[in-house]
């Protein structure tokens, strides 16, 4: 029926949870080959339908989903990286709360780097008045990590992490509605930079000023974190790539 | 603050209840219970960055303590309706269910708010009220069923018809019951006026009468509504709990006129004679029904006509939840 074209004709913003979810065991690349192909078909159509939307993705594994659209809209001629986004606003969300149930606030943390286990990087430094011993903060950053884990084993097979990943969605997609409308927003999402370009990675969860063309700045990471923070951004350097080599392929292949 | 229990945190309606309750900045206290799956529902919501500290409860065993220390319990437990099923269809296992939850809050926190979404509402508020009275802690003015969504219907079907209406802003009064032709949208005392011909005020009439039944057909065996029935029910709650907190806030229900004896006189000579229940615009305050709020001008003579067909349709739901009690 021509629905999807339908769906998407006239979008400004395009929001992509479309995909399975994990079972307990498994991490987001194991959905690689059922979400690759569902995110590749839906960017394949968006590049056809509304190139001009802003793309939010949201089906795992983001590391690769973004990379995957990002080849899509290049082969189509179509691609401008200040409109293709990787949602990591739930590894945000969790890091406050955590944070939070801890110290009895729900302040802000900034959460870069991607959206995969390691490669989530919670800047606890970044939290003003925050004070966490060593093994207060190794147990943090790690729950911060594979909170998805945590709920995909609470969910039993039934599924992963739905309601928060919504309340996330729907956040983020407010922010760069809110930019739309003129507001001046900063925000953290996984997107197209070259702040890591020596290291041969071409996408980051960082620092991002919003406006109404989607990214308006992509901002370093802050030169005070922490030592501890620096090594985990090194740690996830060889993840990233290799989730991001894997998507690229994956288009240049199929 | 305000501690909230989801009864059914699980379901269709329940989970997504759950998440917008987590949301509300009212809430300390979130208790999420239902016979399966909720451990997975509240390890989800428990990760949104809000104070509302979420509690699971899983199965028979565990409801006391989720109906412990909570001021206001909302109950959108039991099953949804499929094609071809009427509310009335679901009586039998809907009955059971409100009848064990009510009588769980009864035992353990006789004075909470008691918001009643499982179906038939027409049936299961009765059936609720009949066990809060033979424990002894019957409140009128604070249980409650929730009909919000056929007054959000209302004003989103008229918007579909108006475009120029503001759906969010436009308030249309809905009285009667919860289920078909018991629900009556006073659409000519409608908060902002609309210009509506009789065929349009007949079509709109069913429309929002049969809203339910457009949704369960649409989903074609998946449910019934659950989404704009969670904003729905999210909206009703935090619409209580301004009020628990001192704002006057008007939210329709259906509730014993014996909340506001008074105030039920209106309702009661245009038509509802000497039915116990009925849905009205209620206002709200810290005790829960403050009282009936008057409905702002005379129904029309269409209007009068649907009353009179609610009333007989309501009368025969309300006994049928009475006696699934008395009986039981």
């Amino acid at each position: 029926d021509d629905g999807l074209k339908k769906a998407l004709t006239g979008a400004e913003l395009v929001v992509i949870p479309a995909g399975v979810p994990r079972k307990p065991g498994m991490t987001r690349d194991d959905l690689f080959n059922t979400n690759a192909g569902i995110v590749r078909d839906l960017a394949k159509a968006c590049a056809e339908t509304c190139p001009e939307a802003k793309l939010l993705i949201i089906s795992n594994p983001v590391n690769s989903t973004v990379p995957i659209a990002t080849e899509v809209f290049k082969k189509a001629n179509v691609y401008d990286a200040k409109r293709i986004f990787g949602v990591t606003s739930l590894d945000l969300v969790r890091a406050s709360r955590f944070v939070g149930e801890k110290t009895g606030s729900v302040g802000e943390v900034p959460v870069v780097g991607g959206h995969a286990g390691v490669t989530i990087i919670p800047l606890f430094s970044q939290v003003p008045d925050l004070q966490l011993s060593d093994a207060e903060r190794d147990a943090l950053t790690h729950r911060v990590q594979f909170g998805g884990d945590e709920v995909v084993k609470a969910k039993d097979g039934a599924g992963s992490a739905t309601l928060s990943m919504a309340y996330a969605g729907a956040r983020f997609a407010d922010s760069l509605l809110r930019a739309a409308a003129g507001e001046d927003v900063l925000e953290w999402a996984f997107v197209r930079t070259d702040l890591f370009k020596k290291e041969g990675l071409e996408f980051f969860s960082t620092y991002v000023k919003l406006d109404k063309n989607g990214v308006k700045e992509v901002l370093p990471l802050p030169s005070n974190i922490s030592a501890y923070e620096q090594e985990l951004v090194q740690k996830a350097i060889p993840e990233l790539k290799k989730s991001e080599a894997k998507g690229v392929s994956f288009v240049a292949g199929n | 603050m305000v501690a909230v229990a989801v009864l059914g945190a699980a379901g269709g309606i329940g989970q997504p209840l759950s998440l917008l309750l987590k949301l509300n900045a009212n809430v300390t206290k979130l208790h999420l219970y239902d016979i399966v799956n909720v451990p997975g529902v509240g390890a989800d919501i428990s990760h949104i960055a809000t104070n509302a500290e979420v509690k699971s409860f899983l199965g028979a065993g565990q409801l006391a303590q989720a109906v412990s220390g909570i001021d206001l319990a909302i109950i959108p437990a039991g099953v949804p309706r499929k094609p071809g099923m009427t509310r009335d269809d679901l009586f039998k296992i809907n009955a059971g269910i409100v009848k064990t939850l009510v009588e769980a809050i009864a035992d353990n926190s006789p004075r909470a708010f008691i918001a009643v979404i499982s179906n038939p509402v027409n049936s299961t508020v009765p059936i609720a009220a009949e066990v809060l009275k033979a424990k002894g802690v019957f409140d009128p003015q604070r249980l409650f069923g929730v009909t919000t969504l056929d007054v959000v219907r209302a004003s989103r079907f008229v918007r579909d018809l108006r475009p120029s209406a503001d759906a969010a802003a436009l308030r249309v009064p809905v009285i009667g019951g919860h289920s078909g032709n018991t629900i009556v949208p006073l659409l000519s005392l409608a908060s902002t006026p609309v210009d509506l011909s009789a065929e349009e005020t007949k079509e709109l009439t069913h429309r929002i009468q049969f809203g339910g039944d457009e949704v369960v057909k649409a989903k074609d065996g998946a449910g019934s509504a659950t989404l704009s029935m969670a904003y729905a029910g999210a909206r009703f709650a935090d619409s209580l709990m301004r009020a628990i907190k001192g704002e006057t806030v008007v939210e329709p229900a259906f509730i014993s006129l014996a909340a506001d004896t008074e105030g039920a006189q209106e309702i009661r000579q245009l038509g509802a004679g000497d039915l116990e229940f009925f849905a009205v615009p209620v206002e709200l305050g810290p005790t829960g029904v403050k009282r009936i709020a008057p409905l702002g001008g005379e129904p029309s003579e269409f209007e009068r006509a649907a009353i009179g067909v609610a009333v007989g349709a309501l009368a025969t739901n309300i006994a049928t939840g009475v006696n699934f009690v008395q009986n039981a």
